[in-house]
């Protein structure tokens, strides 16, 4: 049926959308955002000065500004910086090594029938498994250093990171796998031809995925055991009600987090321009 | 002796007969069109010639030996789709196939032994159409020019046998003709032994030295997959004097077997395959 208002209807499902425009529709939820909280605080500054609830906009960046450049009383580190760095460090390791595992277990349980009809519904148990119920066990085995965060990460991501890249080897069409041997491909060639590049955007997904998770299994870490590190520091100063701190802090973790998905983002279309030619990606 | 001998070969899934009785001898340097209603076991019967499948039972020879166990370079292949390799350009599709021969252990060559390679192909680039598009990946090409990759690649390790599942079925009529006259080309050049299957019977025709059809001579309707499918039709096709071929001076004769043919094929679709 045609009707008097398809073509708005229309325009408004299928519109093309200019850049600027694109960007101001994208700001409003967080103008938004950001006027209700100067609002809040405002007016509970009104009933109560010294309230540490809703710190206002200037309070916030001083206490950042205070944290990212005055050396800590006793440390003389500068706090922002050495928790970043070592909160990073745990992370790049914990997904680094959870990437390796998910690479080489992915690749055999797709391409090796033997291997996943062994190995398959034991991953699949495993990432079912709450990761941060075997954190005490983690405590206990690896003690509370570094190992145990590392750990944590890796138990944490790479079971469904090993999933989805062993399903992305297993849609790699039958045909390709038949051409590639009339091509003369023996095992190791085909792994190394055809299988393993056509995952490598797979594992950037999949590494974007679990970030996700990793972030949460650090910070939860970091709070219960560490002495430094960004989740250590929100715990910390919770003591104190520092709000103007943590929010700060959590803003800056999630621009961590979201820098890192856009990196890998476009590491991927840079570094796979083929696996992007075909429909939109986020 | 012949070139392929397909000894009463039979195939089922999980019990259920898909091909039965099957026999064929095939000459080298004959291209053989194959048909037959959707279902019926042609892509198959192409795989058990792979080595992709092996028969339930029955023998099949090639050059006199039992065919491998698994595809190997003798024969090559192209599909309707996921031929070519997505995440190669078109210049490093066409080379893998001398990569994988030159370098054992990684398949793959760096500097000027890659160089030298690209250079080799330039030639083939030029051929098939695509010197302008070398650089672009199979997403970035239409169908007519993945399949001119996907043939020529298959053609780079010199196969004594050519397989093709419905290489053209998802290309326009324009685009087909350009398609069957690099086939046809080819096949007269290199002299290699084709298998070819297709839903076009005037393709069949045009193309084939030899035109074979696929069906179920016994049926039960009340088990319709009670009985598999074999060799109903074997039909040399004369091929007009002249090495190029063309439908349209095609033979009287010719004409008249398309005629029947067709009569003959559709009446068997209509009660094989419900499509
Ligand atoms: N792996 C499989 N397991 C079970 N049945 C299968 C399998 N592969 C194919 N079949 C069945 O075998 C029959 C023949 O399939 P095949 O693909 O060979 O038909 P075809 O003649 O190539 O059909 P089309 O013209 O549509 O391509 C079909 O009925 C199909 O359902
Ligand atoms: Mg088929």
């Amino acid at each position: 049926m045609r009707g008097g208002r398809p073509d708005t209807l229309m325009a408004v499902t299928h519109g093309k959308l200019t850049r600027s425009t694109r960007l101001s529709l994208g700001a409003i939820p967080f103008v938004l955002l950001i006027a209700a909280y100067a609002v809040g605080s405002h007016l509970r500054r009104l009933e109560n000065p010294a309230d540490k609830l809703l710190p206002p906009f200037g309070k916030m960046a001083d206490a950042f500004w205070e944290m990212a450049t005055v050396p800590d009383k006793r440390s003389g580190d500068l706090l922002l910086w050495s928790d970043t760095a070592l909160s990073l460090g745990r992370l790049g390791v914990g997904i680094a090594v959870a990437a390796l595992i998910a690479v080489s277990l992915g690749v055999l349980i797709g391409f090796v029938p033997r291997v996943r009809a062994s190995l398959a519904p034991f991953v699949a148990a495993i990432s079912l498994i709450p990761p941060i119920t075997i954190l005490p066990i983690l405590f206990i085995i690896f003690g509370l250093g570094e190992l145990s965060k590392v750990m944590l990460i890796v138990l944490g991501t790479a079971p469904i990171m090993t999933r989805s890249l062993a399903q992305a080897v297993i849609d790699i069409p039958r045909e390709q796998i038949i051409k590639a041997e009339t091509l003369g491909a023996g095992p190791w060639q085909l792994v190394q031809r055809v299988v393993l590049p056509q995952i490598w955007p797979k594992l950037v997904t999949a590494m974007r995925l679990g970030l996700v998770p990793a972030w949460i299994f650090l910070i939860s870490a970091e709070a219960i055991a560490s002495t430094g590190g960004l989740g250590y520091r929100i715990f910390l100063v919770r003591r104190y009600l520092a709000m103007d701190i943590i929010i700060p802090y959590v803003l800056w973790i999630t621009l961590l987090a979201y820098t890192l998905d856009r990196l890998l983002h476009a590491f991927s279309r840079r570094a796979f321009r083929w696996a992007h030619l075909e429909g939109d990606s986020l | 002796m012949s070139f392929v001998a397909v000894r009463d070969v039979a195939v089922s899934y999980d019990e259920t007969p898909i091909l039965e009785r099957i026999n064929l001898d095939i000459d080298e340097g004959a291209f053989v069109t194959v048909v037959g209603a959707s279902g019926c076991g042609k892509s198959t019967f192409l795989r058990l010639l792979l080595s992709q499948e092996s028969a339930t039972r029955g023998t099949i020879t090639l050059a006199g030996e039992p065919i491998p166990d698994r595809p190997t370079p003798d024969r090559g292949i192209v599909f309707q789709r996921y031929s070519v390799f997505p995440h190669l350009t078109v210049t490093e599709n066409l080379i893998l196939p001398l990569e994988l021969a030159r370098s054992r252990h990684f398949g793959r060559l760096f500097g000027a032994r890659r160089k030298a390679l690209c250079t080799e192909v330039d030639d083939i680039l030029v051929r098939i159409g695509l010197a302008h598009a070398s650089d672009r990946y199979p997403a970035q090409l239409s169908g007519g020019m993945q399949q001119r990759l996907a043939i020529a690649q298959a053609l780079l390790m010199k196969p004594k046998l050519l397989l093709l599942d419905e290489p053209f079925g998802a290309l326009d009529p324009g685009i087909r003709r350009d398609m069957h006259e690099l086939l046809l080309a080819l096949w007269e050049e290199i002299g290699m032994t084709v298998l070819m299957v297709t839903h076009d019977i005037a393709e069949a025709f045009k193309l084939g030295t030899r035109l074979i059809v696929f069906d179920k001579v016994r049926h039960d309707p009340d088990a319709p997959t009670a009985y598999g499918a074999t060799i109903t039709y074997d039909l040399p096709l004369r091929r007009p004097s002249a090495q190029r071929t063309d439908i349209a001076t095609a033979s009287v004769e010719a004409a008249d077997a398309l005629d029947q043919t067709i009569s003959l094929l559709t009446n068997e679709n209509r009660k094989g395959a419900p499509q």
